[in-house]
């Protein structure tokens, strides 16, 4: 009797435990997103099935989420205009957790077993490169706007293409406005830290030998792992550097927030820090840093939310409804995920098709894109050309400062960077 | 040199604040719980909420911190760990407890986004001038917080009939029974406590890292990698171990590249178990303190 008491307790407790895990597990995987929603507008026609793999949890979270909302923000905006070739989009989005291993998964799960007609890009040449062979060994166009690496274009596969342009040139107008300062107001020393990340190492050789070439001395360079348990030992390295000038090869906010604190415990204040990384994504680096840190700080990019063209103003009117939030706010990778989206709606109204073959040929054939950054046309690697800025926070406004001059930048660039603490 | 010294401990201090539940939790239930990176994050979590919306100080903020950890901690067991069965219950445990961490994070990044966030206080970002070389008031104030918790929990171990109950249960569960000692009630109150040091931890580690939800898998490894290497239940080897890793890994950074860092703890983990596979300080030494 008490046996089968005990059992019954037993299996209530069982099956309470199990319930809580199974909702607990569902609530997880929404949060963490495994599959995330479609988007599509009431069209007669059957949709378009498009494949994305994102890193929606995970050291890459903050800007896989970014993705997510420009790929569906493009998808309502496209849906809205009369979708693909009178087709309704429908994103299939797959979370890879920011595992290597589990985007090229996802991306096989979606070409083969969910048979989506389409695929656009992951976040950041450390993934655009394993995808691309995916895309490659299928057939598929792949069209990304964060992988701009060299890496990315080593195998010069003819069916990718980066509407971003390539990283390893965005240091050069910091470089260049430095080197052209007057010798009174030019700094003298430099330190560079970097992560070996895909995107940010390239980044840095041509911005040193441009400032070297101006008499803009090195005193402290070194390469860190993605994985750093404790950013403090490089970055009092760098401060007893006591450098005028500091470039930080990061990938994301959280890094650039481990050594501007600790700047500031060791009360040492360049006159000018640039990040590769981190300082573009928006409210997340604001609350990473504290807004009386982001003064100053300065970050290359293509795009910023206050872009001034018609498409551009037309997208972040559609993201402020969608999403809410500001301006500044916004995500820096936004713009070049939505920007991926118009490129292949471009091809696919150009090529009258949603056959991947007509694609990449079409995408070869010198046109010339409209996009939310500015023009976009590839070259036989898939690589586009165009500008890149240089953006600073001013007064908690994300700003165009560099180059001097172009459309765009405005004429206030905060130097020396205010002090620590009191740049809000 | 001296810097990443100085460093290591001061950090190594807070893991080894982060670790000691882990290593506990082991000692008593024979439980791996990979949650304990989630359940540093959510004390993170807890601390930016009462010091953002609520103005709490960070360190006053913990007497509402901790006891909160204190209570999930025994919501989790009694939930799910409680059912194990003896013979499968390590592995079993780092199955349940996975999930738990991922049902937690799926509710973090529900709840809190994805962005990264930091706490904040005068003290997170003054230091003091010492021979040359700053030291911040928050990893000094995180060392002491953390020595003051770990020797705490040394004291309810080792000067108290529950630490009795305790220690006998790490011994052994089914002889502990015997002599009377309600294991199951030691087993909850542990991993309440194991999981309430993780408020203090988690504090400081929000204090001197960004964060978000996702952080947590950065940190269990690491927390794992140092209970190993203190030899699994024993405190004083997680204090240890943690203190060895990041000073090691300091001082190979600033010394040498950052890129060899941890290569040489790793290094220095292998020769450490190939000498003695149970840790600095393994078990079999930490029941017979």
């Amino acid at each position: 009797m008490r046996r089968q008491r005990d059992g019954k307790l037993s299996r209530r407790r069982y099956a309470a435990g199990s319930i809580a895990l199974a909702g607990g597990l569902l609530l997880a995987a929404l949060g963490s997103a495994g599959v995330a929603g479609a988007s599509a507008a009431p069209h007669k026609q059957s949709p378009v099935l498009i494949g994305v793999s994102l890193s929606l949890s995970g050291d890459n979270a903050a800007y896989g989420q970014a993705f997510k909302q420009g790929y569906e923000l493009w998808a309502d905006y496209q849906n809205a205009h009369g979708g693909l070739l009178g087709h309704p989009i429908q994103l299939k989005i797959l979370s890879d957790a920011s595992s290597l291993t589990q985007l090229v998964t996802n991306y096989e799960t979606l070409i083969t077993l969910d048979h989506v007609q389409l695929i656009l890009g992951p976040f950041s040449t450390l993934f655009t490169v394993p995808t691309e062979k995916v895309a490659h060994r299928f057939g598929y166009a792949l069209i990304d706007g964060a992988g701009g690496g060299p890496e990315a274009f080593a195998a010069h596969y003819r069916d990718y293409f980066d509407v971003s342009v390539p990283v390893i040139g965005q240091l050069l107008p910091f470089a260049k406005w430095l080197a052209t300062m007057p010798k009174k107001q030019r700094p003298t020393t430099v330190a560079y830290a970097t992560s070996n990340d895909p995107f940010t190492q390239p980044m840095i050789p041509p911005a040193q030998k441009v400032m070297q070439k101006a008499g803009i001395r090195t005193v402290y360079y070194k390469v860190f792992p993605a994985e750093v348990t404790d950013y403090t030992p490089i970055a009092d390295a760098v401060a007893a550097s006591h450098a005028q000038v500091v470039v930080l090869g990061s990938v994301d906010a959280s890094t650039v927030a481990a050594f501007m604190q600790a700047f500031e415990q060791t009360h040492y204040n360049p006159k000018a820090f640039i990040a590769t990384s981190g300082p573009d994504s928006g409210s997340s680096f604001v609350s990473a840093v504290g807004a009386s840190n982001t003064g100053g700080i300065m970050v290359p990019d293509q795009w910023f939310p206050s872009t001034d063209n018609a498409l551009n103003h037309a997208m972040t009117k559609l993201y402020l409804k969608k999403f809410g939030g500001t301006l500044n706010g916004m995500n820096g990778e936004i713009g070049g995920t939505f920007s991926s989206g118009e490129v292949l709606a471009a091809a696919v109204k150009g090529s009258h098709s949603i056959s991947n073959a007509k694609i990449i040929s079409w995408l070869h054939g010198n046109h010339t894109i409209q996009t939310v950054q500015g023009p976009v046309k590839f070259n036989s690697v898939g690589q586009t050309f165009g500008g890149t800025y240089i953006f600073q926070w001013q007064h908690l406004k994300f700003v165009q400062i560099l180059p001097k001059g172009a459309p765009g930048s405005v004429k206030t660039i905060l130097y020396p960077k205010p002090v620590w603490g009191q740049g809000g | 040199m001296l810097l990443g010294i100085i460093d290591g401990i001061l950090t190594g201090g807070v893991y080894a604040l982060m670790a000691s539940g882990l290593t506990l939790i082991f000692g008593v239930m024979e439980v791996i719980s990979v949650a304990q990176g989630i359940f540093v994050i959510l004390g993170a979590y807890l601390s930016y909420s009462l010091e953002a919306h609520f103005g709490i100080d960070l360190f006053l903020g913990l007497f509402i911190t901790i006891p909160a950890l204190f209570i999930v901690g025994i919501a989790v067991e009694w939930a799910f760990l409680r059912r194990l069965k003896a013979q499968e219950r390590i592995a079993m445990s780092i199955l349940v407890t996975y999930a738990v961490f991922l049902i937690i994070e799926g509710v973090l990044n529900i709840v809190y986004g994805t962005n990264y966030f930091a706490l904040h206080a005068w003290y997170v970002t003054q230091s003091v001038e010492l021979f040359g070389v700053y030291l911040s008031y928050i990893y000094i104030f995180g060392f002491l917080l953390a020595a003051g918790l770990l020797a705490a929990l040394y004291v309810v171990l080792y000067r108290t009939r529950f630490g009795a109950s305790v220690r006998a249960a790490m011994q052994d569960r089914t002889a502990a029974s015997l002599v009377g000692v309600d294991v199951r009630r030691v087993s909850t109150i542990t991993f309440g406590i194991g999981t309430a040091v993780t408020a203090a931890g988690g504090m400081i580690y929000g204090a001197t890292n960004s964060f978000n939800a996702n952080s947590a898998e950065d940190l269990i490894s690491r927390l794992l990698v140092i209970v190993v290497l203190g030899g699994l239940g024993s405190i004083g080897g997680a204090l240890a171990a943690a203190v060895l890793m990041l000073v090691i890994e300091d001082v190979v950074a600033v010394v040498w590249s950052p890129d060899w860092a941890t290569v040489i703890f790793f290094l220095a983990l292998v020769a450490v178990l190939s000498i003695r596979p149970v840790g600095l300080f393994g078990r079999q030494a930490a029941r017979a303190q």
